[in-house]
């Protein structure tokens, strides 16, 4: 992860001699936006991927299927989706060298932090049978994005349907 | 007196960055738009000041600003000549045109050669002076200078200090792979970006003396607390663990940070250090637990937990021990935020469908909701307790709104780009 950090006093003292707002824009292009008193800003950086085997990305692979959703106020993982959990668990089983991260989310309605905890449920549930099923714990990781990802940004059931779910990243794509 | 002279020296210190304050202003700034005001206003007068009349335009219109929005004044007409803080008023004129105080002053140079903004209030009805200063400022801290005046005006005629020159922190959402965290005046003027990222941000917490803001950013697809230093944008991570880091809260004295960690599995709260040592296990129940906030004397945490069926607000020790619940009301009550002064919690409850911004009264229990709103989120008291600031949605975006405590002053602040969420008060200047 890179970050890109103008040390205040310079960002002062440039922004303090600069004439035109083009004078900002010196230093290689540095996504500093702008400069004022007491806050100096960051840009962060981001996170870089990675190829991963064809099985994994084959549309005709149930492995290339990542998400499992979820019913409303609900976090177990529906008999439809054993299936889909089964066979990473198998992959991860077989290919010990994987860890996935499975990132549990929710609807928008309510507190971002307390569904943040309502998409951590969801992401453990995944992660509980996938551990069930053989992977081991160092291979799996359970985090929430809370309402902050929506698949859908629709305010209407269908929309909050795909946002209960929970998606598993293999690495190199995190 | 030694509180003014800190607030000089901040002043001066502040007007070197005249111009880099210039260019942040081109930024969106966010509108405010009143929708209330108190039962009483007291009526003031703030007449033009004497010395550069277009820079007395600029500070007179701050100081009228602040005072009117906060709903507690009326502005009295003061067209006219300038009138001088060593002017004579004329009581007599100023009682016939309805005002109960008045404020007069000048901008000229300090005797070290710095500009200089210097007033006094005086009560018209008693004719006498209530109080006065002078701050060291410049032409484009002009702003800065009429949030000071503001401020002592605000303190002298309510008896509580006023916030008028404190900032605010909040995230606004540009579109899907672009978010930013802002830092502005009070008044969502001068608004600064701290953080750019393509990932979600939120969460935002200042530290105690206002120089850090400790917020979760998704950056690596996975939430993580970090606490960034203003001045020189200095990132320290505070929770980095497996699973999921959120919702961080300071502790009073600002050593340690209230953080909500999945790394035991569900969703508990832990104490760490501020430099992100130490971690320390708060919450034992197998339920959610989260959004910690402290109580204004350190010595309680309240959060939100599921642990009896659906969300509701409880307190434990930070020593741990008994948990105590404290919302009964409802069926879903989350997001704990004490008043300034302990004797108050602001929360969101959901009645009748819509999520609400709610206060209620620690010593009987007594509850208020203060909004008929929708969506609203994330209340944050201001420094004195007087207002609470939440985000909410109007026309389908997010906006900031501010309450006070009563329910009866709202002031809306929007941006005209994007979605505006997550706010956070922040402290007094020191």
């Amino acid at each position: 992860m890179k970050q890109l950090v103008i040390p205040a006093a310079i960002a002062l003292l440039l922004a303090a001699c600069s004439s035109t707002p083009d004078a900002d824009k010196a230093g290689g292009g540095a996504p500093v936006e702008s400069r004022g008193p007491g806050v100096a800003t960051v840009t962060t950086g981001g996170v870089d991927s990675q190829r991963l085997p064809p099985e994994l990305t084959d549309p005709n692979n149930i492995l290339s299927k990542r998400s499992v959703y979820f019913d409303y106020d609900n976090f177990e993982v529906k008999a439809e989706y054993r299936d889909l959990v089964a066979s990473h668990a198998k992959f991860l089983t077989q290919n010990r060298q994987f860890r996935i991260l499975i990132q549990g989310n929710t609807d928008q309605r309510g507190s971002r932090e307390y569904n943040l905890a309502l998409g951590q449920k969801r992401a453990d549930a995944v992660k509980r049978m996938l551990a069930l099923l053989g992977a081991q714990e160092e291979q799996l990781e359970a985090v929430s994005l809370g309402e902050e990802k929506p698949k859908n940004e629709g305010q209407n059931d269908a929309a909050w349907a795909q946002n209960r779910r929970a998606d598993m990243l293999y690495n190199g794509e995190f | 007196m030694s509180r003014i002279l800190c607030q000089l020296r901040r002043i001066g210190l502040l007007a070197i960055c005249a111009l880099a304050l210039l260019q942040a202003s081109a930024h969106a700034q966010l509108t405010i738009e009143i929708t209330g005001a108190g039962a009483n206003r007291i009526p003031v007068a703030i007449a033009e000041f004497g010395g550069d009349p277009a820079a007395s335009r600029i500070l007179t219109s701050v100081i009228r600003g602040d005072l009117e929005r906060s709903g507690l004044f009326k502005m009295i007409d003061t067209s006219g000549e300038a009138i001088t803080e060593t002017t004579p008023p004329n009581f007599a004129d100023w009682k016939s045109r309805g005002a109960d105080a008045l404020a007069a002053g000048s901008i000229g140079l300090s005797p070290d050669g710095r500009q200089e903004a210097r007033f006094r209030l005086y009560d018209v009805s008693r004719e006498t002076v209530l109080g006065g200063s002078a701050f060291v400022t410049s032409k484009a801290m002009l702003r800065a200078a009429g949030h000071r005046i503001a401020d002592v005006i605000y303190e002298k005629l309510t008896g509580e200090p006023g916030v008028f020159s404190t900032r605010i922190a909040y995230v606004v959402r540009v579109n899907a792979t672009r978010y930013e965290l802002h830092i502005a005046d009070a008044d969502g003027q001068n608004s600064q970006v701290a953080l750019i990222s393509k990932e979600p941000i939120i969460s935002p917490s200042w530290s105690p003396d206002g120089d850090r803001l400790a917020y979760v950013s998704f950056e690596n697809k996975k939430p993580v607390v970090y606490a960034h230093s203003l001045a020189s944008g200095k990132r320290v991570v505070v929770a980095n663990f497996k699973g999921s880091n959120s919702a961080p809260a300071w502790s009073p004295d600002g050593r340690r940070v209230a953080v909500v960690l999945s790394k035991e599995g569900g969703s508990q709260i832990f104490l760490v250090n501020a430099d992100g040592t130490g971690a320390q296990r708060l919450t034992s129940s197998s339920a959610i637990n989260t959004e910690p906030y402290f109580s204004p004397d350190g010595q309680f945490v309240y959060f939100t937990s599921d642990r009896g069926g659906s969300p509701q607000i409880y307190r434990v020790g930070i020593g741990g021990g008994d948990v105590e619940r404290v919302s009964f009301e409802g069926s879903y009550n989350v997001s704990p935020r004490l008043s300034p002064d302990g004797k108050s919690m602001a929360f969101i409850s959901r009645r009748d469908g819509g999520f609400r911004l709610s206060v209620m009264d620690l010593a009987s229990r007594q509850v208020q909701v203060l909004t008929d709103s929708y969506k609203d989120e994330s209340p944050t008291f201001a420094p004195n307790g007087r207002m609470i600031l939440i985000a909410t949605e109007s026309g389908g975006r997010g906006v900031l709104s501010a309450v006070s405590t009563d329910g009866r002053i709202k002031q809306r602040l929007s941006i005209s780009a994007g979605d505006v969420r997550e706010p956070a008060w922040g402290p007094f200047n020191k």
